[in-house]
């Protein structure tokens, strides 16, 4: 049985600055991450491969450099990673991306059974939360997201139950394999690699799938394939800060003033 | 027929003995290659110093008393061997020598086993009254005092039968002749012609025992300590070996043939002492670790694995052996322990066998962190944020610069500044420390110096992942620095952190990259002497200062005098000293990574250290280092309405600055 994380090559946004001419991200020189909730995705998957021997796979699509992201998650164990990078996916939104993973999950089904396909609840770039969703609507998995346990996998009946957890309260829900689930980060601790897993990860081979493998309609991906583009990006507008009162010399004074400040804008509950 | 049967257990005994030292010493030979064969003469001297002198024994409570045993011991070798030969060789001895050298060494040997005698006692009293540590009143202990207490009274017994009965001259020997007066008002009555053969027979197999004894106790360091001395670690031990990162390889140290050679030697010479575990800051609040123990389950550890990797080496063949570390098995030392190392280097400063116990530590950490990636979790953000980020807090490297937002600071420009300020993370992300970087670029710009930073391009040195024994990561961080270094031309450099100070100096080195690297304490007093700052005394400012030395600055890399000039420089008055001071100062308790992780067990070591502090009534406590800095602020907030301040020296400095 194949487990499958999906995991996304995202821009550190700490780090991240909008040029205010183009009103696009600044991409140069800004260090690229796995999505902080993708590595607790592959993070189960890979405790599904400890305890049960599933068979690990880490899929990403993305622009060819989002190897070096896929490599981190064969030094964390996965046993195989896949990158789908094609031109022709490029400019993809929510719905032409699901299409796009969707079709390759497919074909790993070629290969053997898919039991569960994890997805960070989002993106910490896009934020839609769409992209792990709409793989389950094109598979026809079980959906279940914002998952934070996993209560009890039944291999016979080929059921999972797990908990979701909503604002203010949980929800234990059982559902039919295979299931597409979003988790978050509750859901566990990540591992951190060995030096050996490093070193092996560095040499092993990526897997690289273009649209001549997936064989999919150019129409219904990348740009063409979505409905949805983003027309501009921009920063809000946020007033300049002024240094009020004397915090070095007269701390109790500033803090005074502070507190009266607060007050008087009506920020503080009194 | 004595004379045969005394040959015959002499040289059973001797073949025993020296098959007993071999079975254990060529177990050291499973460790790894290690280099400690250069500078034979500087070698020479320090044992000469530290091993045959004593110097490190004598310089702690009881060491005199150790000292008087050992000088003995070495003059008594003489003694022993006459009496081991003339009992095989009857009539071959010291009488052969001319009188007047037989009588003087008679008399030697007379005072010597008197010595030696009073020493064993006020050793087996000390143990019972107030021993060393708890667990030190242990049977072997008081078994070998009283092997030797055996020894020395036989011998004077044996002289002192033989002067009562009129067979030797009493001259030249007043404590033979004591206890000649002693025997002959004994009621012993016929049988005191036998007494000389008796002890003499006592005297014989207590040496023959003691000798064969020696290899399967502590006093093994008997034999050991001394080469343990001249194969020491030359200089301070204040980086640690590289490991190289190729596939297939192994990291760290989980058994003992991932040890050095000289590990397990050092395993060996352990004296069971327990200096080291009175000095640790961990061990003496209440963590788990015991630098003696971690010692003691190496020993153990190899003589229970060493015979099984002996037969496999060369085949690169693993045997099942029993990890170094875990708890429970003969010979692991706990994960707890390993983490709750400072790496101030307390232990390794006091031990008299010079045994280094801080490399064993970090390579066991090494194989923790690298092969099984097993550490406590606050380490997964640090060793993240470090890796994506290059600081410990995971702070966007945009804000580094953010201290001097209201400065104007030159960039670093090669050939154009003189020195790089490297302002280290917690100088530019912490807040309290923030004012020290700006304190310190006042009295920079106060004294003219030419310096310059890197700004947002300045990258966390990785001391912390180093010490952590996260070795991979350390070795990228390292890797990236030196290329930026060189590319920037840097080649003088100033912190204000001596971890900082302690990787550009020492760690790097290794990574072919020679700086100058001066903490600002150093640079300060080069100031101030040079005329280039001129100060005027602040004593009222502050108060009485006492000064905090900082491991990195003071026991890993000798600079003790520096701070405490410049304190006094500044505020005209000289520092009050703490009772654990220069290199038997207490650690604050946040280095070897220790400032990243929680401290669960015993009391906090920070609080150990505050309130010694605080005792002295201090005005001010001053500090070397942000990660003390931190440490001490801690302390201090825990100890409320002290009203006492904690200062960098940069500070102290800044107060005195003379206003233009």
């Amino acid at each position: 049985m194949i487990v499958v994380a999906c995991i996304k090559q995202v821009p550190d946004t700490t780090q991240v600055q909008i040029d205010p001419v183009t009103n696009t991200l600044i991409r140069d020189g800004i260090p690229f991450i796995i999505n902080p909730y993708d590595i607790h995705a592959l993070e189960e998957c890979l405790r599904l491969k400890d305890s049960h021997g599933f068979k690990t796979v880490a899929l990403s699509m993305g622009p060819p450099n989002a190897e070096a992201t896929l490599r981190k998650s064969l030094a964390l164990g996965a046993d195989r990673s896949v990158l789908l990078s094609d031109r022709v996916f490029g400019g993809a939104d929510t719905l032409s991306t699901s299409n796009v993973i969707a079709a390759a999950i497919k074909k790993l089904a070629e290969e053997d059974e898919i039991g569960i396909v994890f997805c960070g609840k989002q993106t910490i770039d896009g934020d839609t939360a769409q992209v792990g969703p709409g793989i389950a609507v094109r598979l026809g998995y079980s959906q279940l997201t914002l998952v934070d346990r996993i209560e009890k996998i039944d291999l016979e009946a080929k059921t999972i139950t797990v908990r979701r957890k909503l604002e203010g309260r949980y929800e234990i829900v059982e559902a039919r394999l295979p299931a597409m689930i979003t988790v978050v980060r509750e859901l566990n601790r990540p591992r951190y690699p060995t030096v050996p897993m490093r070193l092996s990860s560095a040499k092993a081979q990526v897997e690289c799938w273009s649209n001549a493998e997936l064989k999919l309609d150019v129409n219904s991906v990348g740009l063409k394939g979505s409905p949805t583009w983003v027309s501009r990006i921009f920063s809000p507008e946020r007033s300049e800060g002024e240094i009020v009162g004397d915090g070095m010399n007269d701390p109790v004074g500033a803090a005074r003033l502070l507190v009266d400040r607060l007050i008087e804008g009506d920020m503080l509950a009194v | 027929m004595e004379q045969i049967l005394f040959t015959a257990l002499l040289s059973l005994s001797l073949a025993v003995f020296g098959y007993s030292c071999y079975r254990r010493l060529a177990l050291v030979a499973v460790g790894r290659e290690d280099q400690r064969f250069d500078q034979p003469l500087v070698r020479f001297k320090e044992m000469l110093v530290y091993a045959f002198g004593q110097k490190r024994v004598i310089s702690r409570p009881f060491g005199l008393n150790h000292g008087v045993i050992f000088w003995s011991f070495l003059v008594l070798a003489l003694a022993n061997g006459e009496f081991l030969i003339a009992g095989v060789l009857p009539g071959v001895s010291f009488s052969l020598l001319p009188e007047p050298l037989h009588r003087g060494l008679l008399f030697i040997f007379d005072c010597c086993s008197i010595a030696t005698l009073i020493a064993v006692g006020v050793a087996a009293v000390r143990r019972v009254v107030n021993p060393p540590f708890e667990e030190a009143r242990t049977f072997e202990a008081f078994f070998i005092l009283s092997m030797i207490a055996t020894l020395m009274l036989a011998y004077l017994g044996m002289n002192g039968a033989e002067i009562a009965l009129g067979q030797k001259s009493p001259e030249g020997m007043p404590v033979s002749s004591l206890a000649a007066a002693f025997l002959l008002h004994l009621p012993l009555a016929g049988q005191l012609p036998q007494l000389p053969g008796v002890l003499w027979w006592i005297h014989a197999l207590a040496l023959l025992g003691f000798m064969n004894f020696l290899p399967y106790s502590k006093h093994m360091h008997i034999l050991t300590a001394i080469p343990n001395v001249y194969l020491r670690r030359l200089g301070k031990s204040n980086t640690q070996e590289r490991e190289e990162f190729s596939e297939g390889n192994s990291f760290g140290a989980n058994s003992v043939d991932r040890l050095s050679w000289k590990d397990l030697l050092d395993s060996l010479s352990c004296t069971e002492c327990g200096r080291c575990q009175n000095v640790c800051p961990a061990a003496t609040t209440g963590k788990k670790l015991n630098p003696r123990e971690v010692m003691h389950s190496i020993k153990e550890n190899l003589l229970e694995n060493g015979r099984a990797l002996e037969k496999v080496r060369g085949d690169a063949v693993g045997e099942a052996y029993i990890s170094l570390i875990g708890e429970g098995s003969t010979g692991g030392a706990s994960e707890a322990a390993l983490w709750s190392c400072t790496s101030c280097g307390a232990c390794m400063e006091v031990c008299p066998a010079f045994i280094e116990h801080l490399p064993k530590i970090v390579k066991m950490r090494r194989h923790l962190v690298q092969m099984e990636a097993k550490f406590p979790e606050e380490l997964l953000n640090l060793f993240e944020n470090m890796e994506q980020r290059s600081n410990p807090w995971g702070m966007a490297p945009s804000e580094r610069s953010k201290w001097s937002s209201q400065l104007t600071l030159r960039p670093f420009q090669a050939e154009e500044t003189e020195y790089l300020l490297f302002v280290g993370c917690s100088g530019a992300f912490d807040a309290r420390n923030k004012q020290v970087t700006v304190a310190l670029t006042r009295v920079l710009d106060a004294a003219g110096v030419s310096y310059g930073v890197l700004g947002k391009e300045e990258k966390c040195c990785g001391e912390s992942v180093r010490r952590l024994g996260n070795e991979y990561l350390f070795d990228v961080m390292a890797k990236e620095m030196v290329q930026q270094f060189r590319a920037k031309g840097v080649r003088k450099v100033i912190t204000q952190c001596p971890h900082c100070y302690s990787t550009l100096k020492n760690d790097l080195r290794q990574y072919g990259l020679e700086l100058e690297v001066l903490h600002h304490s150093e640079l300060i007093k080069d100031l101030i002497g040079g005329g280039a700052l001129k100060l005027e005394a602040t004593a009222g400012e502050f108060g009485k200062v006492v000064f905090h030395d900082s491991c990195y600055l003071g026991r890993h890399n000798g600079v003790y005098d520096a701070p405490r000039e410049v304190i006094r420089e500044a505020t005209g008055r000289a520092v009050t000293e703490l009772g654990r001071n220069r290199d038997e100062a207490f650690c604050c308790g946040a280095g070897g990574g220790r400032m990243w992780l929680e401290e669960h067990e015993g009391t906090p070591i920070n609080r150990n250290r505050v309130k010694e502090a605080l005792a002295h009534n201090p005005g001010t406590i001053c500090v070397s280092c942000p990660f003390c800095m931190t440490m001490f602020e801690d302390g201090i907030k825990e100890q409320q309405g002290s009203g006492v301040q904690v200062k960098d020296l940069a500070e102290v400095v800044a107060m005195g600055l003379k206003q233009a």
